[in-house]
């Protein structure tokens, strides 16, 4: 099954504050413990800050742009990645071993898929 | 409690392999280091649901296992003092000693590659390697690689328990070779991913029309071994493969279970990101060098199909030229067949059919449902409707897959309208 992991925004992403070369290497490094492990990695990214998006709202027919930033920070998405496991409680036990070193929110999205319409 | 048993099986999954790979480095035997580990897990399914998940549950499993080997090390040790007085020596398999565990776990890359390479061995045959293979490194249950090849389940713990037997009695050095054999050993395993691969693509038996979960394991183990033997093109050619074949399979099945030919399936329904991932390692295979192999030529010809938006905009003389170098590489009746399909497209159905005609008399064919199932397709498209019928009843006879079966005697009875 594939899951979307949504990494959850934080103060410092939101201030667009770029990780440390020590944070990229831990994540690089478990990056590589994904593929020993044999889970796939299909696809991912850091997002920019929200300050740096926008919104578009959709009422009464008329769309409205919002420009970012945006409140509720924990709400937002700082980074997603598309990983393909064998069940949700892989994607648990995996992500659970990041390289986050406190408050970070990490949201695991089970895709539909072509099964779940049969 | 059910919720902790989820939590062991996907440990299990992420680390058997790993686990399984530095012990039998260390024990020099992979069916004590298989046993080893599942004594571990043992161990697991006991302790952790009382005391929780460990932190670090590939170190508590490694450390677990650990425990037992030097165990029966002493064991054995015991054993042999006394066997030596019945002059008896010490059994190979087991002259490991306690400080090879200090090493354990540094390697871990070239401990998977050794393993996806005995299990491959060639001194075990086919199928072996293949239920091997998914144990050792797929994490899969002995029951769950019997249900996915619709044998019972005793057959596939024999095929495994002869297999290390085999292993051990051949006495199969644990490391990597290299040079021309290692490249021989690579395709070995190779062969082997994409086997399993097509037994979840196209089910050769039984009422489904394919597996996903087979072709998720090996897409899985050629994504690992891509990351292990980097500059193999090989190893790209055949995960780029198998990603674009993969990312068919939501397309190729209709609502009833039927199958859809590649050419009728609706295009948007394909996995893009799949054939990105497929074109990316492609592109990999293509830049290491020399010229493509037969698994990047197949993938190189799946491509032309993932880049056509729609089944007219496919360039099908370049199929053909692929096709004719993947003949000249690999000759082989089934290439044949496929470039007679190409040519059919690139050239017309009579020059098709012209080439399949050649290939009636191939005795490797002779039962092989794609034959006059291709040629049922060829002759209707000429108009030889009552021929055409006649093909495709003979190629349902031939099928062992229900769906397929049932898919060829619609094609005939819409022949015989």
């Amino acid at each position: 099954m594939r899951c979307m992991v949504l990494i959850k925004a934080t103060e410092k992403t939101e201030a667009g504050v770029l990780p440390t070369a020590e944070q990229m290497a831990a994540m690089d490094k478990f990056g590589e413990e994904m593929i020993e492990a044999g889970v796939v990695v299909l696809d991912g990214a850091g997002l920019k800050p929200t300050s740096k998006g926008a919104r578009i709202v959709f009422s009464g027919g008329k769309p409205t742009v919002l420009d970012g930033p945006f409140a509720e920070t924990k709400e937002l998405v700082a980074g997603f990645s598309m990983i393909q496991v064998k069940s949700l409680a892989e994607a648990i036990e995996l992500l659970s071993r990041g390289p986050f070193d406190g408050g970070e929110i990490v949201e695991i999205r089970p895709l539909y898929e072509a099964e779940d319409f049969a | 409690m059910s919720e902790i048993h989820d939590a062991i099986d996907a440990v299990w999954r992420i680390e058997s392999a790993k686990l399984i790979a530095a012990l039998a480095r260390t024990v020099r035997d992979v069916g004590l280091a298989e046993e080893l580990a599942q004594d571990a897990l043992v161990a697991a399914l006991e302790q952790w649901p009382g005391a929780g998940i460990p932190r670090n549950p590939g170190a508590w499993l490694m450390t677990a296992a650990k425990h037992r080997a030097i165990d029966r090390l002493r064991r054995n040790t015991v054993l042999a003092r006394k066997h030596e007085e019945l002059a008896y020596g010490t059994e190979g398999a087991h002259a490991y000693v306690e400080k090879d565990f200090d090493a354990i776990g540094e390697e871990v890359e070239d401990d998977l590659l050794r393993l996806m390479l005995i299990a491959c061995h060639p001194v075990l045959s086919t199928d072996a390697r293949v239920a091997l293979t998914l144990r050792l490194l797929g994490g899969l249950t002995t029951p769950e690689i019997a249900r996915a090849f619709l044998v019972p389940e005793s057959t596939i713990a024999q095929r495994i328990v002869r297999a290390k037997r085999t292993l051990s009695e051949a006495r199969v050095p644990f490391e990597v070779p290299s040079g021309a054999e290692l490249t021989n050993r690579l395709s070995s395993v190779l062969e082997v991913f994409y086997l399993i691969f097509n037994e979840g693509y196209s089910a050769t038996a039984g009422d489904d029309w394919m597996r996903p979960a087979l072709c998720e394991d090996a897409l899985r183990l050629g994504r690992i071994m891509a990351e292990l033997v980097p500059q193999e093109p090989e190893v790209h050619g055949l995960v780029a493969l198998m990603e674009i074949t993969a990312s068919r399979s939501r397309a190729r099945v209709g609502p009833a279970g039927e199958p859809i030919l590649l050419l009728d399936q609706d295009r948007a329904r394909w996995d893009h990101l799949l054939i990105r991932r497929g074109f990316a390692a492609l592109e990999r295979a293509e830049k290491l060098g020399g010229a493509l192999g037969p698994y990047a030529l197949q993938a190189a010809i799946a491509a032309c199909h993932g880049r056509a938006r729609t089944a007219s905009e496919t360039n099908w003389p370049r199929i053909v030229a692929l096709y004719d170098a993947l003949a000249q590489l690999m000759p082989s009746p089934v290439v044949e067949l496929n470039r007679a399909v190409a040519v059919s497209m690139a050239f017309g159905p009579a020059q098709g059919l012209a080439l399949v005609d050649a290939l009636l008399s191939e005795t490797a064919l002779k039962a092989y449902h794609l034959l006059p199932s291709v040629r049922g397709d060829l002759l209707a498209k000429l108009g030889r409707l009552d021929e055409a019928g006649a093909e495709f009843e003979r190629a349902a006879t031939l099928t062992r897959n229900g769906r397929e079966r049932e898919f060829l005697l619609g094609r005939a009875a819409a022949c015989r309208q």
